[in-house]
């Protein structure tokens, strides 16, 4: 779970680059921006909720 | 650019450590005391050497050395390629270049001991020291330097003007660049280290384990001003050439954030509790610093304000929030204050900074981008070499440690040896 929450984040990231080069107006950019930042919250929910679990189940 | 006022601002950086250092063992117990302040000095010290040694050649400098690629059209620079041992910088006066380089070297050598101070605080009583100064030394080796080339050294993220027709990202005292950095490096420590033995009872309720001495740590506060207006006005000198009349501007600014973030928690705690929660408040205070320092010199004194006290309020409930509802164990609250206030100051820049060029969408959109290299490629390549330097050698301290203290585990006797301050090492076995 935490190497698929890594790499979510690495992909909410390259969307973010992608945007920039595939992109040229600031809208179009703007939208995949936000969209490569869902992608990375995401990623570090699933890694919060990795680090959750495994406390609670240390506990 | 003014020597003698960016290396009067530059040798005020340490203060901030200090500050730091000071608010960092006064919110931990006291049985590990002398372990948190010898743990800053180390932090700093590997972190320090470290730079020298590789860091700075791969934090570069404007107009230096790179390692670059072309893709999609654009001129990729991601690391520096300066000579190794600083080499490249020359500290005899003969040009105005190497002078103006050896400065930024000496700034950055004191913004990584900074950074490297950060995640003690979420490793509090429970971090060893050996891993401490590994962590220091992947902070000043690698993570920092990289960031730091992206955005002081001339890299990808300052040339998005060049290369994408969109503004340059903005840190312009290293809320991103030094706080954001180590604040989650120190999210990475807490994860790994995992919560203080007797913190989640068995139902995961978190106990309150208050600081030892907030005296130490408001006192903190005073000097972490002082370190954090020479950071911000010497970081917007050398690397965004402000001018004199900025660098007043910049030191209003910032102690204008801190009170305004101190003030919101003191309220916050005030009607939450009946009375103003001292460490909460502190926290407030130094994430204002924190928000403050992306947009220092480029932010009016009522902006400022209202920076510092969003700020403020995000720390003092984000600060519950880890503890509660994530579990995350950060008795210094490093996470809320350094990497969110941080955050949150690289979107105020992006929102009211004032600039002499690009619309306001292009800087809140590069600002973002900033952000997004932060979270989706820093936090993966800071987690990921923690986790490989906890398998050499393991952050948490055992059982003994957690029972007798970090100082006695560790470093063989207490920061206050004449007082018997915690009764549970003499309870019979």
């Amino acid at each position: 779970m935490k190497l698929f929450a890594c790499v979510l984040l690495l992909s909410g990231f390259f969307i973010v680059l992608a945007a920039l080069v595939l992109l040229t107006s600031l809208q179009q950019r703007f939208a995949f921006v936000a969209a490569g930042f869902c992608v990375e919250v995401l990623g570090l929910v699933l890694l919060t909720q990795s680090y959750k679990s495994m406390t609670e189940e240390q506990r | 650019m003014n020597l003698e006022l960016s290396l009067f601002s530059i040798l005020l950086v340490p203060f901030a450590a200090a500050g730091l250092a000071l608010i960092h063992q006064g919110l931990g117990r006291s049985r590990s005391a002398a372990h948190a302040m010898l743990a800053s000095l180390c932090a700093l010290a590997v972190s320090a050497i470290v730079f020298v040694l590789f860091g700075s050649a791969w934090a570069g400098s404007v107009g230096g050395a790179t390692h670059s690629f072309l893709a999609g059209g654009a001129h990729w620079d991601w690391l520096g390629a300066a000579p190794f041992l600083a080499r490249g910088i020359s500290f005899d006066g003969s040009d105005a270049a190497g002078l103006s380089r050896s400065l930024e070297l000496c700034l950055e050598l004191f913004a990584v001991g900074l950074g490297a101070i950060i995640p003690l605080s979420a490793g509090a009583d429970r971090w060893r020291l050996g891993p401490i100064c590994l962590s220091s030394a992947l902070l000043g080796g690698v993570t920092f330097p990289i960031f730091a080339h992206w955005v002081w050294g001339g890299g990808w993220l300052a040339q998005l003007a060049a290369n994408f027709g969109i503004p340059s990202f903005t840190d312009a005292g290293g809320a991103g660049v030094v706080q954001v950095v180590g604040g989650l490096t120190a999210l990475s420590v807490a994860w790994i280290a995992g919560p203080r033995r007797g913190k989640y009872s068995d139902d995961g309720i978190p106990a309150a384990i208050p600081g030892h001495n907030i005296v130490l740590v408001l006192f903190g506060c005073i000097l972490a001003l002082v370190g954090w207006t020479g950071l911000d006005a010497a970081a917007s000198i050398l690397f965004y050439g402000a001018g004199p009349q900025q660098v007043v501007g910049v030191a209003i600014n910032a102690i204008l954030a801190a009170s305004a973030g101190c003030l919101a928690a003191v309220a916050i705690t005030r009607s939450r509790y009946h009375k103003p929660d001292a460490s909460l408040s502190a926290n407030g205070w130094i994430a204002g610093l924190v928000a403050g320092s992306a947009s220092c010199a480029m932010i009016s004194p009522l902006v400022a304000i209202f920076i510092g006290a969003i700020a403020g309020v995000l720390a003092t409930y984000t600060i519950e929030a880890f503890e509660l509802h994530l579990r995350v164990d950060d008795p210094g609250g490093a996470v809320s204050v350094h990497a969110l206030a941080g955050i949150w100051g690289l979107i105020a820049l992006g929102l009211f900074g004032h600039f002499s060029q690009g619309t306001r969408g292009g800087h809140l959109l590069a600002q973002l981008v900033g952000i997004s290299a932060l979270l989706g490629f820093m936090l993966p390549l800071i987690h990921a070499g923690n986790l490989l330097l906890n398998r050499f050698s393991t952050y948490r301290v055992d059982d003994d440690g957690h029972r007798l203290g970090m100082d006695v585990r560790e470093l063989g006797a207490g920061a206050y040896p004449e007082f018997v301050i915690h009764a549970d090492e003499f309870v019979p076995r």
